[in-house]
């Protein structure tokens, strides 16, 4: 991973090294300095009781000098690491995020949106976060390596001074991040945790709200905040333990240099000057040593983080755009046809077993004709119709568009071709317009009016205070619920689809609208092409205009054919669409009824 | 109108001291103050363990080394000061335990506050903001500060110590010298008080891109399928790119301005260790100032520095942890404007509800009224239908009835009481609405069904499931009541959805059930069953049912037809139905072209 990094950035690495390097160097050095100024030039000047004027300039003048070149040092080590880091964040949220666009929606499905936020966010901040203090970490390396070195060249006594409080210091350090890391790693997924609730619970705060579970709620997010505090306390006090004594280690060298030095001194095997450059160096190094602690303490995290990251660059399954495409200059209507298509939804945990959703499904939507989806309430109409503008892919069969495989188009040619109209409008958080346009190209201010138009929403679009420039508000909340369906019609219908593919697409939208607005689809006023229209409906009007209706049940095609012959075969289907006429016939029926009763009812109190 | 909201949260950040947040946090959560003389006095403690050195150095030397070697002295200070390290280094962890343990149990506590507090914000409050940042309020703001606290916290408490303590040490060695130190530092703070308030703002624009980076990554997630179904996956790349980018740039930036602050101290240290050299060897001539001192004194200087170097980089970090502070206490400072009337509020009257809006109108902030003078009775144990085109303000109505929202003008009624004045646990167990748009949490079947009565054992549950005819149903899914819902409960289909949230509302038995399109998604034979089923079930109690489809009209007792945010007509459909140029009858001929 350390070596990815070095790869992506080379020269913002080398340059945060050298600056890393040159500042732990002159640290060194600015304790030799420290102990040069007092040896040669303090301790003379008192001794003589005169102040010798060129050599207390220079020991200024060198004093300065350090400073700047140290200056130079930061510079060069903070900022490269930054930037570093920073690049290398950006560079894989781009590819995170580029992921999420290429993976399919089965896996999307398989990840909570929680999961997916933070994998974009905190796990690549948290995987490239040792990033910025590694050059300094290297630096360090170096100026240990140096102050050792210099150790050696000046006494060996007090070498081995340094030789045990040093490596004491580092694997002091090492037991301090072995023992933190699980620590963190349970902080960390407690925090995914928290987070996970505090999102779920603000998505459905409607629901928490009218049914008044806002204290239970509160509780559920205690619980595990108050888990999260618990881990945040253990990590804390393992901090406590070894942060004081991490701190106290450089300081007890230091008095064992005191001592050890004045009994070299004694032997006159070192200078007062040497001694007090090593008690200096001591000093000055204790800091950035304990901050390699700090880098450590981090590792886990960052480990952890790019697992999680990885995990998503390396997800297998994506749906691969095929080369294909349809001829872009036919506006005529397009051919759509199932043969022999199964599909089965992954399962939710994977010992559950996967739900066999469709089965030898076989139809065609013939070009320019409509074809009526009719089935009773989870038996696979949205599957059908995710699978027909290939959001999904079928675990066996074929999905074709004018008889080519739509595993085959480009992705552009399937867009220009099909529309999907969702069931569950999804609005982006976004202007009108852009939402109805989305920036695909030839879709104009003029062409989205003709598509509102057309979805019969221009009306409250032209009432809105900016009109196309409105803000919708995230998921399309200012708007009503019937007006968001609107919306994400006008937002197929400006794309000019050669295959329309409606789900239930006017379940909110009154019926007097709806007949405006199919009526609108099936002859276009405007002169351009008329599509083929495979459309979800319970509504009798909407499958009248039919021009095949299938009738689906637990996934199967159970009946194709027109209307009034489906009606008189097939009794579920006749079940279905005639409820509510028979709903009201019972009515008038049990109304006459209720009509007698109170009589009835009269004559037994009589009695 | 999130934009409001941002706009807000900027200008709070320019307008409100550190101080300010800080005084206002600690009003917040007095519990941070326990213990806490205790706990800074073992701070003080722990500092003493860091100028013992510099103080054992210049003993050693003046007395040990210089004029004379003495070891006895040497070692008798070496051993007392190790003693005295061992004590510090004790305190060292004794505060920092007391520390962590008051602050992280503190912000537990700030934490659910806010969590409470955003469910307790109204629909409207809720919404102003995206769905992101009102969770990053009680999840990454909070963070920020423990993270914080548990690494810059401690640093900065131990190296504000650490200069005053070296500034004392410095003073009782030479005043000369530490008016020397001072002079040389004095521009740097100047200059790193004018780059603070610079970071503070290039660290305020970090999190504002952070924001909408969070943002558009989260509607490339949601919004997947709409995404691919439309091919418009370059467009979002290229939006995500723009706001990766620009949290990158705004970091890059955050960064200069803090590195130009540690130079400043950098050469401010270069100046002051080259002064006191200068200075201390002419003080050092004249006799006023030992060998030792004047050592002691560049250890001492550098103790000086290092705090002045470390906080300009965790000060980075507070002003971060101060800004995360701040806004999870602006959303504690939003007072609910919706707000439950808690013990003086009242109960609704038992038995049957009924409802009456007087003279309500209603406009969401910064628009027009979407309803107007609204007037209207809906006695106890009737089941009302409202009908009326899409936009007409049906869930409006609806929202008010239920108290999600209260009148711009006027009085929602329920009961003779104004609703302003129930308490919540009275109104929320007795009024229950099921939404539009209804929302499953991420578990099962069974678990999103008992929701509001966790007490129901789940042969309860399947009982409810039957009695609304829905046995069959539940029968057919792979694991019954425990089969998962998924995310949102987008692992059944739309209608199967809303058929939950009915069994959730029904469980809940409240006296006036609201119904806002609920069964939309349902098939027809399936709703007109449900609706048998809910008819008999709900007899004796006030229901209130929006729809589109006007089977429901029909079965209602009464129809409440709504156009363009007025009621315009009222009654039973048959009698409706009989004005035949009326709204109504135009909307039934229409529904009927439709349905036969
Ligand atoms: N993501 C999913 N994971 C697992 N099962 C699913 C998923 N989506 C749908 N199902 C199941 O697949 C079946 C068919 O669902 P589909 O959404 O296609 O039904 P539908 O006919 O559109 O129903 P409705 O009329 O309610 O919209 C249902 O039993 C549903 O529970
Ligand atoms: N949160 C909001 N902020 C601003 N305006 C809103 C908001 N919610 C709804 N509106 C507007 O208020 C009006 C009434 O909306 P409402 O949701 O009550 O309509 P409705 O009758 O329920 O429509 P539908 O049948 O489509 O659900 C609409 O014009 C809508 O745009
Ligand atoms: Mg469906
Ligand atoms: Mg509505």
């Amino acid at each position: 991973m350390l070596g990815r990094a070095i790869r992506e950035q080379p020269r913002i690495f080398a340059v945060a090294v050298s600056g890393s390097v040159l500042f732990g160097l002159l640290v060194i050095a600015s304790a030799y300095v420290a102990g040069g100024v007092v040896g040669k030039v303090v301790v003379p000047a008192v001794e003589r009781g005169e102040v010798a004027r060129g050599t207390l300039a220079l020991a200024a003048a060198a004093l300065l000098g350090i400073s700047v070149l140290r200056v130079v040092g930061i510079f060069g080590r903070r900022l490269g690491a930054g930037y570093m880091q920073y690049r290398l964040q950006a560079a894989y949220r781009r590819r995170v995020t580029r992921r999420y666009l290429e993976l399919p929606l089965a896996w999307h499905h398989r990840n909570s949106t929680g999961t997916l936020l933070s994998n974009a966010n905190s796990d690549v901040e948290a995987a490239w976060y040792p990033i910025a203090p590694l050059p300094f970490a290297v630096g360090t390396l170096v100026m240990l390596v140096g102050a050792v070195a210099s150790l050696f060249v000046t006494d060996w006594a007090l070498a081995l001074v340094g030789l045990a409080v040093f490596p004491a210091l580092f694997a002091l350090n090492v037991v301090y991040s072995r023992r933190m890391a699980p620590r963190q790693a349970r902080a960390q997924r407690l925090r995914a945790e928290v987070s996970g609730i505090a999102h779920e619970s603000f998505d459905g705060a409607l629901v928490v709200k009218t049914m008044g579970r806002e204290a239970q709620e509160t509780a559920r997010f205690a619980a595990r905040a108050g888990e999260l505090r618990d881990a945040l306390i253990s990590v804390g006090r393992l901090r406590g333990v070894f942060d004081p004594m991490l701190e106290t280690l450089p300081s007890l060298g230091t008095l064992a240099v005191l001592v050890v030095g004045a009994i070299r001194l004694r032997q006159g095997a070192i200078t007062v000057t040497e001694l007090v450059s090593v008690a200096f160096l001591f000093t000055v190094l204790a800091f950035p040593v304990r901050a390699i602690g700090w880098v450590l303490a981090e590792l886990p995290r960052s480990v952890a983080g790019w697992d999680r990251v990885r995990r998503v660059l390396d997800a297998t399954g994506e749906m691969p755009y095929g080369t294909r495409t349809l001829d872009p200059a036919t506006r005529t209507p397009a051919t759509l046809a199932f043969h022999d298509v199964h599909f089965a939804y992954e399962p939710a945990e994977a010992h559950l077993p996967g739900a066999q959703v469709l089965g030898e499904v076989t139809f065609t939507v013939p070009a320019g004709k409509t074809v009526a989806l009719v089935g009773p309430t989870g038996s696979g109409k949205s599957t059908i119709a995710s699978l027909a503008v290939r959001l999904v892919d079928p675990g066996a069969g074929r999905v074709t568009l004018d008889g080519v495989d739509v595993r085959e188009l480009t992705a552009a040619s399937l867009a220009g071709t099909v529309a999907l109209v969702a069931q569950v409008p999804f609005v982006f958080d976004d202007t009108v317009r852009a939402n109805i346009a989305l920036d695909r190209a030839g879709i104009g201010d003029d062409e989205v009016w003709a598509a509102l138009r057309l979805a019969e929403a221009d009306g409250f679009v032209a009432a809105l205070p900016d009109g196309l420039d409105t803000m919708v508000g995230e998921r399309g909340t200012s708007l009503s619920g019937g007006q968001r369906q609107r919306l994400t019609l006008a937002r197929a219908l400006a794309g000019r689809p050669r295959l329309l593919v409606l789900d239930d697409a006017t379940s909110a939208v009154d019926p007097r609208v709806e007949a405006a607005i199919l009526a609108g689809l099936r002859a276009p006023a405007d002169g351009g092409g008329p599509a083929s229209i495979l459309v979800v409906a319970y509504r009798r009007a909407t499958i009248a205009l039919a021009d095949e209706v299938i009738y689906v049940e637990q996934g199967r095609v159970v009946a194709r054919g027109a209307h009034t012959e489906l009606l008189a075969t097939v009794p579920g289907y006749a079940d279905l669409v005639t409820a509510y006429e028979q709903a009201e016939q019972e009515r008038e029926q049990k109304q006459t009824y209720d009509e007698v009763t109170p009589l009835a009812s009269g004559l037994e109190v009589e009695r | 109108m999130s934009a409001t909201t941002a706009e807000a949260d900027r200008s709070t950040e320019t307008t409100e001291s550190t101080w300010q947040t800080l005084r206002r946090g600690l009003a917040l959560s007095p519990e941070l103050r326990t213990g806490l003389a205790g706990t800074l006095a073992l701070a003080l403690v722990y500092m003493v363990g860091r100028v013992a050195v510099p103080v054992a150095v210049q003993r050693g030397i003046d007395h040990g080394i210089v004029g004379g070697l003495d070891l006895n002295v040497i070692s008798l200070t070496v051993a007392i000061t190790a003693g005295v390290l061992v004590v510090t280094t004790a305190c060292g962890y004794l505060m920092m335990r007391r520390l962590f343990t008051v602050s992280e149990t503190a912000l537990a506590g700030v934490r659910t506050r806010a969590f409470r507090h955003v469910h307790d914000l109204s629909m409207l409050h809720q919404q102003s903001e995206r769905r992101g940042s009102l969770v990053s309020r009680v999840t990454s703001d909070v963070d920020q500060i423990t993270q914080f606290l548990q690494w810059g916290g401690v640093i900065l408490i131990v190296n504000l110590g650490q200069l005053l303590v070296t500034t004392a040490v410095m003073l009782a060695y030479s005043w000369q010298l530490t008016l020397v130190v001072l002079v040389a530092f004095a521009p740097a703070v100047v200059v790193a008080r004018q780059l603070q308030r610079r970071l503070a703002g290039a660290y305020g624009l970090v999190r504002q891109r952070t924001g909408t980076l969070l943002g558009a990554i989260g509607e490339s997630v949601v919004g997947a399928p709409v995404i691919r179904a439309y091919g418009i996956a370059g467009r979002t790349a290229r939006r995500l790119d723009t706001a990766i980018d620009g949290q990158r740039v705004a970091q890059q930036r955050a960064i200069r301005i803090s590195i130009m602050g540690s130079s400043v101290g950098e050469l401010a240290a270069g100046l002051a260790l080259a002064g006191v050299v200068v200075v201390g060897v002419s003080l050092g001539v004249d006799r006023t100032l030992s060998v030792g001192q004047l050592t002691a004194f560049l250890f001492l200087v550098t103790l000086f520095i290092q705090p002045v170097q470390i906080a300009t980089e965790v000060l980075n970090e507070a002003q971060n942890a101060i800004a995360g502070w701040r806004r999870v206490l602006d959303v504690l400072d939003v007072s609910p404007d919706v707000a439950d009337p808690g013990e003086q509020g009242r109960e609704l009257p038992p038995g049957p509800l009924d409802a009456r809006f007087a003279g309500v109108t209603f406009a969401y902030p910064g628009g027009p009224p979407v309803l107007h003078d609204v007037t209207l009775d809906i006695p106890a144990k009737s089941r009302v239908a409202v009908v009326g085109e899409t936009g007409s303000g049906k869930t409006t109505f609806a929202k008010l009835l239920t108290r999600l929202m209260d009148p711009t003008e006027g009085a929602v009624l329920l009961s003779g009481v104004d609703l302003r004045q129930v308490r919540f646990d009275s109104l929320r167990s007795r009024v229950v609405m099921v939404p539009q748009d209804g929302f499953l949490f991420d578990a099962t079947v069974g678990e999103n069904v008992r929701f509001a009565r966790p007490d129901l054992t789940d042969e309860r549950l399947t009982a409810a499931f039957g009695e609304l005819g829905l046995a069959d149903w539940l029968d057919g899914l792979p694991s019954g009541l425990d089969t998962p819902v998924g995310e949102r409960g987008e692992a059944l289909s739309v209608g199967e959805r809303q058929l939950v949230a009915l069994a959730r509302a029904y469980v809940a038995d409240p006296d006036l059930l609201v119904l806002d399109e609920a069964t939309s998604a349902v098939d027809p034979a399936t709703e007109v069953r449900l609706q048998r089923t809910l008819d008999a079930v709900t007899r004796g109690r006030t229901t209130l049912a929006i729809a589109h489809r006007l089977s429901t009209a029909q079965a209602a007792d009464e129809v409440i037809v709504v156009d363009r945010g007025r009621i315009v007509q009222r009654g039973p459909h048959d009698e409706l139905v009989r004005d035949t140029d009326s709204v109504y009858a135009l909307l039934y001929a229409s529904w009927l072209e439709q349905t036969r």
